[in-house]
């Protein structure tokens, strides 16, 4: 297999999220050389502001900063759970090639969302419907994606809550009389139903117990290598972003403040932020 | 004969932002080239910038000024310069390093972490273990360790694993951090040959060592730092 610079799955340009009523210069006067991404003429707030990156296929991608720094903003815009307020974004993909998919109908981002990509949240009451059972919830994602026989869709549901380890006998039970662990793990059964080539990954083990942590961990190791899935994981845990990923993107106040292999922003970071940051592993 | 790895006035330094921007020298113009199927030891007293030197050759440092050159399968490739994806992919088919602590993901048994490069290749399962189990054995790690966790092993064998997992796959450049620092004499010994048997099968190898016995018996060439100063 030769390297090819131009064979990336995904293309982020100039992404951008405002809330308020920005002026011309809002982006100019936020970010980390004012430590802060509030507006001091409007008051709006920048969220997130001229995020540039390349997804290569089968490449973990790692988002690292604290709180507010506006890495799940990100994730949420790719994913279409909130809309955009400038930028580009590429999917190599048939037939959305050359076009920024943020500025398609709701119809096709939708049959994005079903088919190409796969979204864990954090709280996995966003990522599950608890009204419906563990295999229901599964089943919605493969209905959306296209299947519709009973009979394949229960198969095929009992084998990825095998491959996630949720024992099967609990297909019909409901996800609010799981632990979190295996919540996370019902809502990662659902996520990669429809073999997407894009999964998110937000704060996925932040809130376990370590031996949890480490099981979802190697869950998702496991799979991202059985899959050769791109996945982008959002993560303010260092230790998690070390493991899992192969490269990082570092946040605050809404830009990317440092980008690069993940060894190199562990071992030796070059922007003030990145330093403090890496010093202050436990 | 074309030097597999050729480093042109190399030097690297760190700037410190929450000391004030205090800057530490590691790597002051190095110079030097590597043979294709030569083992190099770098050597030289502890801080003297040969973990540096070698972290810069894989990346994990960013070097500044100078050139790391690199005589890859898809021709030379200026590895303090080129991109992070490509690095990614030399990483995957090239270039192997192997660090002097091991870092792996918990609850991962000693087997699958041996295993792991070979199944990012795309070997078998089966394949792979098998592999696996015949590098483990041949390193004299008993059996019953096998599928158990790294984190809770000794450090001679952690540093083992680490070992079997840097060479199960022979790389065309293998970069080594005291392979056989914590390790008993026999052990040593097998650990040396079975670099100098990658050797054989067409590997370069740069090997950091203390260790006189593993610089006598394993290395070619040594080439000494001293304040990150190449002095032979």
């Amino acid at each position: 297999m030769k390297y090819n610079s131009e064979n990336w799955l995904l293309k982020v340009e100039g992404l951008t999220k405002i809330y308020g009523n920005p002026t011309q210069t809002s982006i100019d006067k936020t970010g980390p050389l004012f430590d802060s991404n509030i507006c001091p003429d409007s008051g709006s707030i920048v969220a997130c502001a001229q995020i540039d990156f390349e997804l290569y296929p089968g490449e973990v991608l790692g988002i690292v900063g604290e709180s507010g720094s506006g890495k799940s903003t990100i994730v949420k815009m790719l994913y279409f759970d909130m809309e955009a307020s400038g930028g580009k974004v590429l999917f190599n993909r048939d037939p959305y090639i050359g076009k920024n998919i943020l500025n398609l109908s709701n119809q096709s981002k939708r049959a994005i969302r079903n088919h190409l990509m796969g979204m864990v949240y954090q709280n996995p009451r966003d990522g599950l419907n608890f009204r419906f059972t563990s295999g229901g919830n599964i089943a919605e994602k493969l209905i959306m994606a296209g299947n519709y026989n009973v009979g394949t869709i229960r198969d095929k549901s009992k084998q990825l809550l095998e491959k996630t380890e949720v024992p099967v006998p609990r297909l019909d039970d409901l996800p609010a009389h799981f632990s979190g662990g295996m919540q996370q793990r019902v809502q990662i059964s659902k996520a990669i139903a429809n073999h997407p080539p894009l999964l998110f990954l937000d704060e996925v083990t932040t809130g376990l117990d370590v031996s949890v942590q480490a099981k979802v961990l190697d869950l998702i190791r496991e799979l991202q290598q059985e899959l050769g899935v791109a996945m982008i994981v959002v993560s303010h845990d260092l230790s998690v972003i070390r493991m899992l990923t192969d490269r990082t993107l570092v946040m605050k106040n809404g830009r990317i403040v440092e980008k690069g292999l993940t060894d190199q922003i562990l071992q030796d970071p070059q922007h003030p932020y990145t330093q403090l940051l890496v010093s202050s592993i436990l | 004969m074309q030097p597999i790895l050729e480093i042109v006035n190399l030097n690297k330094s760190f700037t410190m932002h929450i000391l004030q921007g205090k800057i530490i020298e590691a790597l002051v113009d190095v110079n030097f080239s590597v043979a294709e199927g030569e083992i190099i030891g770098l050597t030289g007293k502890s801080g003297s910038g040969k973990s540096s030197l070698m972290k810069c050759i894989y990346r994990t440092y960013l070097s500044e000024g100078g050139k790391i050159l690199f005589q890859s399968n898809e021709g030379t490739i200026d590895i303090a310069a080129a991109g992070d994806n490509e690095i990614l992919h030399l990483r995957k088919t090239e270039i192997n390093y192997c660090s002097q602590f091991l870092s792996v993901i918990p609850r991962v048994s000693a087997l699958q972490v041996v295993a792991q490069p070979l199944l990012k290749k795309g070997v078998t399962a089966d394949l792979a273990n098998e592999k696996a189990m015949q590098t483990l054995k041949a390193l004299g790690l008993q059996e019953t360790l096998w599928s158990g966790f790294p984190v809770t092993f000794s450090g001679g064998e952690q540093q083992r694993i680490n070992v079997a997992r840097a060479i199960i796959d022979p790389p065309k450049l293998l970069l080594i951090d005291e392979p056989t620092a914590s390790l008993d004499p026999k052990t040593k010994e097998v650990v040396i040959e079975m670099l100098l048997a990658l050797k054989k099968l067409g590997s370069t190898i740069v090997c950091i060592s203390h260790d006189e016995f593993t610089l006598d018996h394993l290395v070619n060439r040594r080439i000494h730092l001293d304040k990150g100063i190449i002095i032979n």
